[in-house]
């Protein structure tokens, strides 16, 4: 180690990191929008690469994907309030900094009890009454696979990012013994008897999820804003000490917003199962329980922005799946076009939130803040 | 003065010499153009009030930050200290305030860490037998006691000082930093720690002490170095140097506080607390059987060292620590009603029972505040939940924000404004804007004023004065014993989590209060030797 | 008729148990680091692509396809591709800061993406089968497996790939315990400003365990498709089932390379115990009932992970700073 070769025109780094103080809307809104147009470009070199054919008459295709006709306008919406739906549930969770990765599980268990009271109670009882009983188990079903892993935070500080993440398996082990029992060895138990199909409204018979999911954003909106609830949800989430100083049972409100988001949860397997599918099999979350996350936490938990995003995705991903179908391709492409979106979004955060200091440039750097 | 003393060393070049170092975090500007030197054979002390910039300094030159301007020579060569890294292999050691230690590994593990194998001498492979030979050697050198297989999360905090001294000593440093060490140390601890500092000045080390302690600085210290709202303000051989000329420097101009102390009014039992104990995490009691009382229309001083169990006792009050069996608060309301007794209760508990207990923690933004709201969100932490509507009322908290901004003149762009984004003093006007606004009857501030400057603090004791003569109970730990003299009607002085006196503000001498914050510590040394008992 | 059950048991539970030892110790690496990677499964499926890819390709294009060629080639492509995804989540994670889980979940998107999006590019068809490949990965261990009776069947009756993931995990625990650049890694990952302090090059750690670590769970993905199923490229959901397995796995080891090699073998037997439990007591409709038996794992795990919550004990933890970005200047 010989000190005098550390010298200054050497060893000064040739860029330095710093935090910068907060920015404004319009610096956030143009890097974001920078951060998905750079992954639109490259994920059309990556198309051009592997398809030979022209990006702007594939990006034309995937427009046309969901804008071409009413019907798949519709279906747009239809897969984007299944998205929507979980990150519009996960956001009390994440607002709380809870790790909720346990969407996924609580979806298929909500989902789950409502093919279950399709399939036992539906010729059985009047339709309204069968309403209510999926309501109520959905909603139960969910919020008891929210509670296990929040109680367990609450009491014992365990891992609720590994714990949620069991959960999800230990549902879809359920639900697929439960498919297994019920129709021998297939994977689906196939369409479910007509009673407990939301009704058909304006020709679509999911109409019913995309006005179930609007509502919830708002109000879940309203929740996190305006409630007594959502302002101890966003104390907790910044700093437990700081919530027991204001005489805030912490506990209590781990338990309390599990309960919610994975009630919340389960309502959306409800929607799923009886709005969209008709049918319960171990992926009828079609893991928008793990995206779901993705969206909630780039919302920064506002539901506003969740719409914007989940639309971005849902989107991109119709627009795969018709390029896939029209150019004879696998639809998975759609996991690589929406994964190169999710890594320049992440990765767009950097640039909001620090700076970068070039070398003997520090003099004329801009004057960014730290937060002492 | 600085001249003079340069021209003392003759032509051995410095250990380090640092010119026109600057550094800012966002709009704090830490370091201002400092330029100091710091010499072998010489024990240097780095004196300057709380935020005066000292910890930043000696930070960068241990790499831990990079300086925005300046430059920095070792042994006389231009160097660029760009990580931790290049200040080992600079020789520069720095002991931290807050230890770097990995709680999980053992002392040896800590010692070796990081340091590449050719270093250490015991080849690629990690040797711990070596390495603990290595250890005891060093420890018998300078008559350290570590045990290298203990695992960090059993020592106590001056086993952990000592661990982080053997860790620098082990590196081959010659030129040692230490962040204010004394903080948690026993007296007799610490004349340890000054033997060892002058073991190692006899060997031609370079050793730099980071202090504000006064007492120590002229004990220890050949020279002294200044800072000032982190500007270099001169430096001065220790032997020219006394209490007066130090603080004058360091605070820039005589410390004639002069703050206003009313005589009490109607002097009321207000808090009566008798054998308050509270067990630590670590099973050992931070606060010893305290027995006080709290009058309203007085303010309260709590003196002594940091981490003595002032923490745990504002804690406990305030329904926020669970004091061990036997304990007792009671409280006698100002309207002379039936007095309860606190502990037990939870601090929504003690809202319930409609006594306004107001508390300005030690930690503003971890704990008094929430730094990602504004001021308005922040005003209603401890009073959202009045009312029986499901929403929260957002126009009382606005008004009230309104109010503090414009009463305590609290500078940010709007009261929405995240508070994390507004500086040490503002903050700390928001928190104790809104703990005076609940109209308290008891009103705890731990280290209320720690940061702030002159103007800011002085509003500060404007505040608590006028909330004394409101008839409020006020109880103030403090760190500065002359403020504490000049504004509290009686002090407490905790010592390792006991009250070893209670004494009157008016007649309380500093020699008086600080041999009592050390009073415990003769008695009590053997325990403490011993692994600490005592905590 | 019960020996060779359960010798068929025993060696379809270490088969499975190695694909989920490397996913796993290859986590392992990466959460000592204090990277708490989600994206093992979308890395798991890069890895078995990629490694299939080239043998699968190998073997079309060679008349006389070598047997170690062919191992060597899935097992670097295996291991490279993987390494990419760890490199990808890497640089978002660490030099971008981006927060891990969403970034670890965006990557097993990606990766799962990626895989079976390629694959129809590389094969003809949807199923497409190395039978070369599978036959050199399958190669066992001459003589010691054939001659040494039922000791040799219980011990020796595997191929390289079974054993070398042993030897990983044991290369592993002296790395991490033995060697002064594992004292590093553990307390990057405790405590990373400390370690910085202390001289360690906190970035390079981070950077390091994660690619390897990523490039070793790759190699489970490898061995899934050449071995576990027997050549064939399939798409399925199971790669990314046993990619959470892994990430399970983890946890019961309670981050300690070792125990990944009986606490793999372990999962594996609950994992098949629905096939071979009930034959071994005449039963006979196993597959009805073969999800609860496969839930035991993540139960196990979930009883795991609350013990050691409860127990409190501070080696038994994981890394502290686990999940957490590390900035030098904050304070």
């Amino acid at each position: 180690m010989t000190a005098p070769e550390v010298r200054k025109t050497h060893a000064e780094p040739l860029f330095r990191i710093a935090r910068r103080n907060a920015v404004s809307v319009k610096t956030k809104i143009v890097t974001r929008a920078a951060a998905i147009l750079l992954a639109l470009v490259i994920d059309a070199f990556f198309i051009v690469l592997v398809t030979k054919l022209n990006p702007f008459a594939v990006y034309a295709r995937i427009f046309a994907a969901s804008f071409s006709a009413p019907m798949l306008f519709m279906q747009l919406l239809r897969d984007l309030t299944s998205l929507l739906c979980i990150g519009v549930a996960l956001a009390p969770a994440f607002r709380m900094r809870f790790w909720n990765i346990g969407a996924e599980g609580q979806v298929l268990m909500g989902g789950f009890a409502t093919a279950m009271c399709m399939i036992f109670l539906g010729d059985r009882i009047p339709t309204s009454a069968l309403f209510l009983v999926m309501i109520v188990t959905s909603i139960l079903a969910g919020a008891v696979w929210g509670f296990i892993p929040a109680f367990f935070k609450a009491n014992w500080n365990t891992n609720e990012t590994l714990f949620t993440l069991m959960m999800n398996y230990v549902a879809i082990q359920i639900v697929a013994y439960a498919v297994n029992i019920m129709r021998g060895e297939r994977a689906s138990v196939g369409s479910i008897n007509k009673a407990g199909w939301f009704p058909n409204i304006f020709g679509y018979n999911f109409t019913l999820n995309i006005f179930i999911v609007a509502a919830l954003t708002v109000a879940m909106y309203i929740y996190l804003k305006y409630t007594k609830h959502g302002y101890e949800i966003a104390v907790v989430g910044e700093s437990e000490r700081t919530a027991k100083y204001a005489g805030i049972n912490v506990k209590k409100v781990t338990i309390r917003t599990m309960l919610i988001s994975g009630a919340l949860c389960g309502l959306c397997g409800l929607i799923l199962v009886a709005g969209d599918k008709h049918t319960i099999a171990t992926n009828t979350a079609g893991g928008n329980g793990f995206t779901a996350i993705i969206v909630a936490w780039l919302a920064k938990f506002n539901t506003i922005y969740m719409t914007l995003i989940s639309f971005l995705l849902v989107f991109l991903e119709k627009g795969a799946r018709e390029i896939a179908s029209t150019y004879g391709l696998n639809e998975y492409i759609a996991g690589i076009i929406s994964g190169i979106i999710l890594f320049f979004i992440l990765g767009s955060e950097f640039f909001l939130q620090y700076r970068l200091i070039f070398r003997h440039r520090a003099e004329h750097a801009e004057k960014g803040g730290a937060d002492k | 003065m600085a001249e003079k003393a340069k021209t003392d060393t003759g032509r051995k070049p410095d250990a380090i010499r640092l010119e026109g170092i600057s550094k800012s975090f966002g709009t704090i500007q830490a370091n201002r153009n400092v330029s100091m030197s710091i010499r072998r054979g010489e024990i240097l002390s780095v004196l300057g009030e709380n935020g005066s910039g000292k910890t930043t300094l000696m930070n960068i030159m241990s790499g831990i930050y990079f300086p925005d301007e300046g430059r920095i020579f070792v042994d006389g060569e231009e160097v660029t200290i760009a990580s931790p890294k290049d200040a080992f292999s600079l020789g520069i050691g720095m002991i931290h305030q807050h230890f770097k230690l990995v709680d999980v590994f053992t002392a040896a593990e800590n010692i070796v860490l990081g340091l590449p194998p050719e270093e250490s001498g015991e080849g690629k492979r990690l040797d711990m037998k070596a390495v603990s030979k290595r250890i005891r050697q060093i420890c018998d050198r300078y008559g350290f006691d570590i045990e290298p297989d203990q695992k960090v999360y059993e020592m106590t905090v001056s086993q952990k000082q000592t661990l982080e001294i053997v860790k620098v000593l082990y590196r081959g440093a010659d030129i040692l930093i230490l962040d204010e060490p004394t903080a948690v140390l026993t007296p007799q601890e610490t004349e340890k720690l000054f033997g060892v500092m002058r073991e190692m000045k006899k060997d031609g080390c370079a050793v730099v002490i980071i202090t504000h302690k006064l007492h120590e600085v002229l004990e220890i210290s050949d020279r002294v170095v200044i800072l000032r709202k982190g500007e270099y303000i001169g430096d001065i051989a220790t032997s020219d140097a006394d209490e007066l000329t130090l603080t004058e420097m360091m605070v820039g101009k005589k410390v004639a506080l002069d703050i206003e102390r009313p005589e009490p009014v109607g002097r009321k039992l207000r808090l009566a607390v008798k054998h308050l104990t509270v067990i630590g995490p670590e099973g050992l009691p931070t606060l010893k059987d305290a027995t006080f009382d709290v009058y309203g229309g007085e303010i309260l001083g709590v003196a002594g060292i940091s981490g003595c169990g002032q923490k745990e006792l504002l804690e406990a009050i305030a329904g926020l620590q669970i004091p061990a069996e036997g304990s007792s608060v009671t409280f006698y309301p100002s309207s002379g009603g039936a007095d309860s007794e606190l502990v037990g209760l939870t601090p929504r508990q003690i809202k319930e029972l409609g006594i306004h207990l107001s508390f300005v923690p030690e930690d503003r933004l971890g704990m008094g505040l929430v730094g990602s709201m504004g001021m308005t969100e922040n005003m209603m932490l401890k009073s959202y939940e009045k009312g029986k509507s499901f929403f929260t009322d957002t126009q009382a908290p606005k008004k009230l924000a309104e109010d503090v901004k414009e009463d305590l003149a609290v500078v940010t762009p709007s009261v929405s404004t995240p508070v994390r984004r507004l500086s040490g003093g503002n903050v700390q006007k928001v928190l104790v804007g809104r703990e005076i606004a609940a109209a308290p009857e008891v009103l705890m501030t731990a280290y209320a004023v720690r940061g702030l400057d002159i103007g800011t603090s002085y509003q500060i004791y404007r505040l608590l004065n006028e909330q004394k003569k409101k008839g409020v109970a006020v109880l103030y730990v403090g760190e500065d014993l002359d403020v504490l003299i000049d504004l509290c009607d009686r002090i407490l002085v905790l010592c390792a989590g006991q009250i070893t006196g209670l004494v009157n503000g008016r007649e309380a001498t500093k020699e008086g209060i600080g041999l009592l914050m050390t009073k415990l510590n003769s008695h009590d040394d053997n325990s403490r030797g011993d692994g600490g008992k005592e905590g | 008729m019960i020996q060779e059950n359960l010798l068929a048991w025993l060696t379809r539970s270490i088969q499975f148990g190695t694909v989920i030892m490397y996913g796993s110790l290859g986590e392992i690496l990466t959460e000592k680091s204090g990277n708490l990677n989600l994206g093992v499964p979308g890395i798991m499926y890069l890895g078995a692509f990629a490694g299939f890819a080239s043998v699968f390709t190998y073997e079309k294009n060679h008349p006389n396809p070598s047997a170690v060629v062919c191992v060597l080639l899935g097992m670097v492509f295996a291991f490279l591709a993987a390494a990419l995804g760890g490199l990808i989540y890497s640089f978002l994670t660490i030099t971008l800061r981006a927060n891990q889980n969403v970034t670890g979940l965006a990557l097993t998107t990606f990766g799962t993406g990626v895989a079976n999006f390629m694959c129809t590019f590389m094969f003809p068809g949807v199923y497409a089968k190395a039978g070369f490949a599978n036959a050199a990965f399958k190669t066992k261990i001459p003589f010691l497996s054939d001659r040494l009776g039922i000791v040799g069947q219980i011990f020796f009756s595997y191929d390289l790939l079974v054993y070398l993931a042993i030897v990983t995990a044991i290369l592993m625990h002296l790395y991490i315990s033995k060697t002064r650049s594992g004292l590093n890694l553990r307390a990057v990952g405790e405590n990373p400003a400390t370690a910085d302090a202390a001289g360690v090059n906190v970035t390079r750690h981070k950077y390091l365990a994660t690619v390897i670590g990523a490039g070793v769970s790759g190699m489970g993905g490898l061995y899934y498709v050449v071995t576990y199923n027997d050549g064939i490229w399939a798409t399925t959901d199971e790669i990314a089932a046993l990619g959470w397995l892994a990430v399970a796995l983890v946890i019961f080891t309670t981050w300690r390379p070792l125990n990944a090699i009986w606490g793999a073998y372990l999962f594996g037997t609950l994992y098949w115990l629905y096939n071979f439990l009930p034959k071994l007591l005449g039963a006979t409709n196993t597959e009805r009932t073969a999800s609860l038996y496969q839930m035991l794992p993540y139960l196990v795990t979930i009883v795991v992970l609350v013990a050691v919550s409860l127990r409190r004990r501070r080696e038994s933890q994981p890394p502290a700073s686990l999940g957490l970005p590390y900035f030098r200047e904050d304070r």
